[in-house]
C-alpha cells in the first residue's frame, strides 16, 4: 500500500526499523539466551570483550556477564519506554481532546494544569517522584508518564482546536450528532497521524529518561538496565572503558532507531508536507 | 501602562505555579511510604528521635492536613525551607551556596547550544539537498539520541583521560590557589566540557527546529516578494527567512530551559560540578528528601526565570505582540 | 502610447517590436502531476503601454509564464522549450545574477495574497527601501523619501504613518497598495499582476483596479494582468489571452473577445458571469413566512487575559427580516459585514446575544434539548469550502447517512437513502462507497448538498456555497440548488459576497454592512434602483459593470 511505499522511500527509516527489530529480537530472546539472572557472578571481574570464549562482551566490576546484562536491559528499556508512553497517551489524549473541543473555561483550566506540568523541570520532577515513591518499575513508569504527557495534551488540543471548526464537524453538529460521537468519530481519527509520530519519539525519550534515572541509581533494584550498567561503570572508566561504552552504544542505537522510524512515519503519514524536519 | 500590567500578569502566573509546586511537594511527602517526619528527616532510623519530634512539632503532623499544609506553606513563604539533617545546614543556605555554579553552567550551555544550533540549522536549511546539509542533520540526530550523561563520560574519557587536554572534574583546580583572572581562566577551562556536553543535546534540538522553521518560512509568500524585488539570496536568507524563522525557536528555547536545568543534574554528577544538580544527587544518595524538595522548588524557579526571559525576547522580536498588548 | 522612460538598453529598432514576446514556450511539470506541461507551446506578445489580461480557471497554467519570466518558477517546474524575449533578449537564458538585475528594476510583480506577501517583522518603509537597496541605488535617506513619495502615489491614507507601520497594522487593500508601490519603485517597464484583487472585497478590488489602470496610463508601462474573472477583463484589459489546460484557446482585443467570443470555452466563461447583472423578476412564491428573525444582536468580545483590555466587534446589530416558504433570500455583504455570523446564528452554530429566531412561528431560542434538536434539523447548511466540508476519513455514503443515523434511523435504511440522495444531486450512487478525496471540488459540493438534504429540511442556509469553485462549476451548482429548491419545496438563505452570484439565484436580497441591514428588497429592484449609498457602491464596484451598462438597456428590455 501507499503508506509502506512512502515509509520505505525514507532510507533512514528503514535502517531504523531494522535496528529496532534487532533490539526487539534481543529483548525477546534474552530469557532463552541467558536464562540465568544477569546479576549472577559468572567469571572473574574486568574481563575485556573477547578475552575468554563465551563472554563476547566481557564481564563487569562484579564478574557479571555484560552480554547477559545487555540482553535483559533491552527488555527493560523497551518495556518501560512502551508502557510509559501508553500511560502518557492515556492522560494526554483525553485531556487535550476535552480542552480543545469544549474550549472556554474547561480549556483554560486544563491548559493551566498542563502548563504547570510543563513548567516544572521534568527530569527533576521524575527524580523527585521516583526517589520519594521508592524506585520500582511502577514508580518509574508513572514518573516518566507524568513528565511526558503535556506535549501530547498540547498537540491533541491544537489539532482539536483547528479541526473542530472544520466544516465537516459543524455539519455533524447540525445533523444532531452527540459531542461524544463528534469527538470520537469525526475529530479523533483525524488527529491520529501526528499523535502516532509523537508517540514513536516519546518512546525514545522515555528510554533516555529511564536510563538516566537508573544511571543516578534510581532504577528498579530487581531489574538490570542499561543506565544502571553505565552508572556502575562510571568509577572504573579509566580501567574498563568498554563497560560504559557498550551499554551506551546500545541506548544510542535504540533511541536513534526510534527517531528514524518516527521521521519515516511522519513522511508516510503526512505526505502533503514537503518534508524537511 | 500595558507593559506594567503585562509584567504583573507574568509575575502573578509565576507565583501561582510556585505555590502549586509547594502544594505538590507537600502531598508528595505524604504520599511517600512511611512516617512523613521520617521522610523529611531522611531515611527512617537515620535521624534521632529528638529531631523527628521537632519536625512533628513544627509541621504539626498530628494536626489535620490543611493545617499542616498551611504551616508548611507559611514556612516556605518566610524562606524557611527546613533543615538538612544530613548536611547539618539549613536547606536554603545549601542551595544558595551552590546556585551560582549551576547558573553559570546552564547559562553557558544555553548560550552555546542556541548559538551553535541556530548556526548549524541555518546552514543545513541552505544546503538542503547537499551532502554538507545531510551531514549536519545526521550529526544532530546522533546527538539528539545520545544520553546526556554518557556523552559527558565519553568526553571525559577522550579529552581528559586519553588526550589530557581538559580537566575531568571539579569547578577549579584544587589547591592551586589562583586569584583574579587566573582563577576565572581556571574556572573557564573547567567549564568547557560540562557546558559543551550539556549543550550538545539542546544544540541538536535547535538545529533541527531552525532548519524546519527556515524551510517552512522560505515557502511563504513574502519570500517570493523579496525575490521579485531582485534581492540577493544572502539578504533574503538573513533578513526575511531567518528573522521570521527565529520566532518559534525563541518559544522552544523557553520550553527547553526546564529540560536543561534537569539535565544539569546528570552533567554536574559526572563532572562533580558543585551546583544544585550535584547537590540533588547527593541528596538522593543520602535520602535527604527535605533538601531534595527544596532543590526541586529552586529548579522550577530557575525555569520560570528562563521562561520570562524568553518571553521578553519574543516581545522584542515580534512587533505584532506589542500591538495586541497595547 | 509613448515610452516615457529611461530605456537605456532598448535600441531604436526595438521601439516597435513588442516589449515581451513569448515564443513556443513549454514548461514541464514534475512527475506525477495531472498533465505533462504547465503551459504547452504557447505564443503571445505584450506591447509597451498595453494591458494584457491572461485569463483562465485554476490549473490553467495562467500564472506559470509570468513566473518563468520573473525567474520564480516553483521547484520541479522547468522550461522545456521556447523563449521569452524581453526587449529582444531571452530572459529564460539569463543567469540567476542577470535575472536578479531584471527583477524589481525592469519587471515588477504583485501577488494575490496581500495578507502574506509582506514580511510581518519589517516596517513598510524598510520593505520599500529594500527595493532600491537591492539594486544599489540611492542613499538611505533618499530611499526613505522615495518610499514616502511612492506611498503617496498609491494613495495610502496616511503615508507618513504607513511608512513606519508594520504590515499587520494595515488592511488587505492597503497592503496591496504597498505591494504596488514596491513593484513600481524603480519604474519598471513591465508590471506583472498575478490575481492581485482576488483576495480583496469587491469595493477594494474596484479601487485597486482603478489604481493599476491609472498608474499604467501615467507611466506608460505594460501590464500583464492575470485573472480568472472576465469582469476584471472588461474593466481594464486592452487585449485578452484565454488559457485552458496549459494552452491558449483564444486571444485578441478585449472588446472583440468579450462581445464575440470565438471559442466555446471563452463563451462559457463569459456566460457564467451573468451578462447584464440584472436579475429577472421572479415569482415570490408562497408568502407565508417560514423563518422570521427579529432584534438579533451579537458582539464578539476578546477576553484578552488578566490585565489586557477587552475588544469588541459588533457582528450583528438589530437584524430583522423574514423568509417566505419556497423563497430564496440572498444576504450580501463584504468581509466583516456579519453575514456569515447571521447564517451561523440561524442554523445554531453561533448563539446570538439577544433576539428571536422563529421557524414556523416557534421561537428556537426558547427551546431546549430534544425539542430544539428536532426543530434545528429543519434547517441545514451547505458550506463554503468543498475540501473542508467532508471528513477525509469517512466514506461519502456514511457522511450523508450519519445525520439520519444520529436521529435513530436504522443504519442500512439511512445508507440506502444516501445512495438515492446522491442520484438526486447528479452523482452516481456508487459514490457512496468512496472517500471524499476521490472527488473534485464541484462534486464534493454536490455531496455536501446531499448531506444537507438527508434530514429532509425546510430551509437550507448556503454560506458562500459556490465561492470556492471555478465559475463554470459555480453555474452548475447554482442550477442544482435552484432545481432542488423547486422539486423539494425548499427555502434557501443564500449568503454571498458576490452580487453577480446573488443575482443569478435570489428572489430577494438583504445588503449588510458592519452588522446592520442597510437595504432590503427584491433582487431586481435593488439592482435597478439601489437606495442606499453603500449598495450603489457595491454595485458600481462589480467589475465590468460600467462597461456593460452602455450595452445593457437592450438586455434589460428583453426580459
Amino acid at each position: 500500500m501507499n503508506f509502506f511505499k512512502r515509509f520505505a522511500q525514507n532510507r533512514g527509516a528503514l535502517v531504523g526499523l531494522i535496528i529496532l527489530a534487532l533490539v526487539v529480537l534481543l529483548a525477546l530472546l534474552a530469557p532463552f539466551l541467558y536464562p540465568d539472572s544477569p546479576w549472577r557472578m559468572v567469571q572473574r571481574p574486568f574481563l575485556a570483550p573477547g578475552e575468554i570464549a563465551g563472554f563476547p562482551l566481557g564481564t563487569d566490576t562484579m564478574g557479571r556477564d555484560v552480554a547477559a546484562g545487555l540482553a535483559h536491559g533491552a527488555w527493560v528499556s523497551l518495556l518501560i519506554g512502551l508502557i510509559s508512553t501508553v500511560v502518557a497517551l492515556a492522560i494526554g489524549v483525553p485531556l487535550g481532546a476535552l480542552a480543545g473541543y469544549f474550549g472556554g473555561k474547561i480549556d483554560d483550566a486544563l491548559m493551566r494544569f498542563t502548563e504547570f506540568f510543563q513548567t516544572i523541570p521534568n527530569f527533576a520532577l521524575a527524580i523527585v517522584l521516583v526517589a520519594i515513591l521508592e524506585p520500582s518499575t511502577v514508580s518509574i513508569v508513572l514518573a516518566i508518564a507524568i513528565v511526558s504527557w503535556p506535549p501530547v495534551a498540547r498537540l491533541v488540543r491544537g489539532e482539536f482546536l483547528s479541526i473542530k471548526h472544520r466544516e465537516y464537524v459543524e455539519a455533524a453538529r447540525l445533523v444532531g450528532q452527540t459531542h461524544r460521537d463528534i469527538i470520537i468519530k469525526q475529530i479523533l481519527p483525524n488527529t491520529l497521524s501526528p499523535v502516532i509520530v509523537l508517540a514513536s519519539l516519546m518512546v525514545a525519550t522515555a528510554i533516555l529518561l529511564e536510563s538516566s534515572l537508573s544511571f543516578l541509581g534510581l532504577g528498579d533494584p530487581d531489574t538490570m538496565s542499561w543506565g544502571y550498567m553505565i552508572g556502575a561503570a562510571r568509577t572504573v572508566m579509566r580501567q574498563a572503558w568498554w563497560l560504559s561504552v557498550i551499554p551506551g552504544v546500545a541506548i544510542l542505537l535504540t533511541v536513534l532507531a526510534l527517531n528514524l522510524v518516527g521521521e519515516g512515519l511522519d513522511d508516510a503519514l503526512n505526505p502533503q508536507l514537503a518534508r524537511a524536519r | 501602562m500595558p507593559y506594567l500590567s503585562l509584567i504583573l500578569g507574568r509575575i502573578g502566573k509565576a507565583v501561582i505555579v510556585l505555590l502549586a509546586i509547594l502544594v505538590f511537594n507537600f502531598f508528595l511527602i505524604h504520599a511517600a511510604p512511611g512516617d512523613p517526619a521520617a521522610v523529611m528527616a531522611g531515611e527512617a532510623g537515620a535521624a534521632d528521635e529528638q529531631f523527628l519530634e521537632d519536625l512533628r512539632e513544627r509541621f504539626g503532623l498530628d494536626q489535620p492536613l490543611p493545617v499542616q499544609l498551611w504551616r508548611y506553606m507559611s514556612g516556605v513563604l518566610q524562606l524557611d525551607f527546613g533543615y538538612s539533617y544530613r548536611q547539618q545546614m539549613p536547606v536554603l543556605d545549601l542551595i544558595l551556596d551552590r546556585l551560582p555554579a549551576t547558573l553559570m553552567l546552564t547559562g553557558a550551555a544555553f548560550v552555546i547550544s542556541l548559538a551553535l544550533g541556530i548556526l548549524a540549522g541555518t546552514l543545513a536549511a541552505m544546503r538542503v539537498k547537499r551532502p554538507s546539509g545531510s551531514i549536519i542533520m545526521g550529526l544532530s540526530l546522533l546527538f539528539y539520541a545520545t544520553p546526556l550523561y554518557w556523552v559527558a563520560m565519553m568526553a571525559v574519557l577522550i579529552f581528559s583521560v586519553v588526550l589530557d587536554w581538559l580537566p575531568a572534574y571539579g569547578y577549579a583546580t584544587v589547591g592551586a590557589g589562583y586569584t583574579g583572572l587566573a582563577h576565572a581562566g581556571d574556572v573557564a577551562v573547567h567549564l568547557i566540557l560540562p557546558a559543551l556536553t550539556l549543550g550538545l543535546f539542546f544544540m541538536a534540538v535547535y538545529t533541527r527546529m531552525t532548519r524546519t522553521s527556515m524551510l517552512s518560512v522560505s515557502q511563504q509568500d513574502f519570500v517570493k516578494t523579496a525575490r521579485a524585488k531582485g534581492l540577493a539570496p544572502g539578504v533574503i536568507q538573513r533578513r526575511h527567512i531567518l528573522r521570521n524563522a527565529l520566532l518559534p525557536i525563541i518559544t522552544l528555547a523557553g520550553l527547553q530551559a526546564g529540560q536543561m536545568v534537569g539535565g544539569a543534574v546528570l552533567t554536574e554528577t559526572v563532572f562533580a560540578w558543585p551546583g544544585i544538580g550535584r547537590l540533588m544527587y547527593e541528596a538522593l544518595m543520602q535520602r535527604d528528601y527535605n533538601l531534595l524538595l527544596g532543590i526541586f522548588f529552586f529548579c522550577a524557579l530557575l525555569v520560570i526565570l528562563f521562561n520570562m526571559l524568553t518571553d521578553v525576547i519574543y516581545r522584542l522580536a515580534d512587533p505584532r505582540i506589542k500591538q495586541s498588548a497595547a | 502610447m509613448s515610452e516615457l522612460s529611461r530605456n537605456e538598453g532598448a535600441s531604436a529598432d526595438a521601439s516597435n517590436a513588442p516589449l515581451l514576446r513569448i515564443e513556443r514556450l513549454a514548461l514541464s511539470l514534475p512527475e506525477g502531476a495531472d498533465r505533462l506541461y504547465a503551459v504547452d507551446n504557447i505564443n503571445y506578445e505584450l506591447n509597451a503601454g498595453e494591458i494584457l489580461c491572461v485569463v483562465g480557471e485554476s490549473g490553467s497554467g495562467k500564472s506559470m509564464t509570468a513566473n518563468a519570466v520573473m525567474g520564480l518558477l516553483p521547484q520541479g517546474v522547468n522550461v522545456a522549450q521556447g523563449r521569452a524575449l524581453f526587449h529582444g533578449q531571452d530572459v529564460l537564458a539569463l543567469s540567476e545574477i542577470e535575472h536578479r538585475e531584471l527583477r524589481g528594476q525592469r519587471i515588477g510583480m504583485i501577488f494575490q495574497e496581500p495578507m502574506t506577501a509582506l514580511n510581518p517583522l519589517m516596517r513598510v518603509g524598510e520593505q520599500i527601501a529594500e527595493v532600491f537597496e537591492a539594486h544599489g541605488l540611492l542613499t538611505s535617506k533618499a530611499r526613505r523619501e522615495r518610499a514616502l513619495a511612492l506611498l503617496e502615489e498609491v494613495r495610502l491614507p496616511d503615508p507618513q504613518a504607513a511608512l513606519r507601520a508594520y504590515p499587520f497594522e494595515l488592511s488587505g487593500g492597503q497592503r496591496q497598495r504597498v505591494m504596488i508601490a514596491m513593484a513600481l519603485a524603480l519604474e519598471p517597464e513591465l508590471l506583472i499582476a498575478d490575481e492581485p484583487t482576488t483576495a480583496l472585497d469587491v469595493t477594494t478590488q474596484a479601487q485597486i483596479l482603478h489604481l493599476v489602470k491609472d498608474l499604467q496610463t501615467r507611466r506608460g508601462m505594460a501590464v500583464m494582468f492575470i485573472t480568472h474573472d472576465f469582469g476584471v477583463v472588461a474593466e481594464i484589459a486592452d487585449r485578452v489571452c484565454v488559457m485552458r489546460m496549459g494552452k491558449i484557446v483564444e486571444m485578441g482585443e478585449a472588446r472583440d473577445v468579450l462581445e464575440r467570443p470565438q471559442h466555446d470555452y471563452t463563451r462559457a466563461l463569459i456566460e457564467a458571469i451573468p451578462g447584464d447583472a440584472v436579475p429577472p423578476t421572479r415569482d415570490a412564491g408562497d408568502t407565508k413566512p417560514l423563518l422570521s428573525v427579529s432584534g438579533l444582536d451579537k458582539v464578539y468580545r476578546s477576553s484578552g487575559g488578566w490585565f489586557q483590555p477587552k475588544r469588541e466587534v459588533v457582528a450583528l446589530d438589530g437584524i430583522e427580516f423574514s423568509l417566505g416558504r419556497g423563497e430564496t433570500l440572498g444576504i450580501v455583504g463584504e468581509s466583516g459585514s456579519g453575514k456569515s455570523t447571521l447564517g451561523r446564528c440561524i442554523v445554531g452554530l453561533n448563539t446570538p446575544d439577544s433576539g428571536e429566531i422563529s421557524l414556523n412561528g416557534v421561537d428556537l431560542r426558547a427551546l431546549e434539548g430534544r425539542e430544539l434538536r428536532e426543530h434545528r434539523q429543519r434547517i441545514q447548511m451547505v458550506f463554503q469550502d468543498p475540501y473542508a466540508s467532508l471528513n477525509p476519513r469517512i466514506k461519502v455514503g456514511m457522511a450523508i447517512a450519519q445525520g439520519p443515523i444520529a436521529n435513530g434511523v436504522p443504519k442500512a435504511r439511512a445508507l440506502e437513502q444516501a445512495r438515492e440522495l446522491l442520484a438526486t444531486v447528479g452523482l452516481d450512487a456508487s459514490a457512496a462507497e468512496r472517500f471524499p478525496h476521490e472527488f473534485s471540488g464541484g462534486q464534493r459540493q454536490r455531496i455536501g448538498i446531499a448531506r444537507a438534504l438527508a434530514l429532509d429540511p425546510e430551509l437550507i442556509v448556503a454560506d458562500e456555497a459556490v465561492s470556492a469553485l471555478d465559475v463554470s462549476i459555480q453555474a452548475q451548482v447554482l442550477a442544482l440548488l435552484d432545481r432542488l429548491k423547486q422539486e423539494l419545496e425548499l427555502s434557501l438563505l443564500f449568503i454571498t459576497h458576490d452580487l453577480r452570484v446573488a443575482a443569478q439565484i435570489c428572489d430577494r436580497l438583504i445588503v449588510m454592512q458592519k452588522g446592520r441591514i442597510v437595504e432590503h428588497g427584491s433582487a431586481r429592484e435593488i439592482f435597478l434602483s439601489p437606495q442606499h449609498a453603500y449598495t450603489r457602491e457595491l454595485l458600481e464596484a462589480i467589475p465590468g459593470r460600467q462597461d456593460r451598462r452602455e450595452t445593457a438597456p437592450a438586455a434589460v428590455g428583453a426580459i
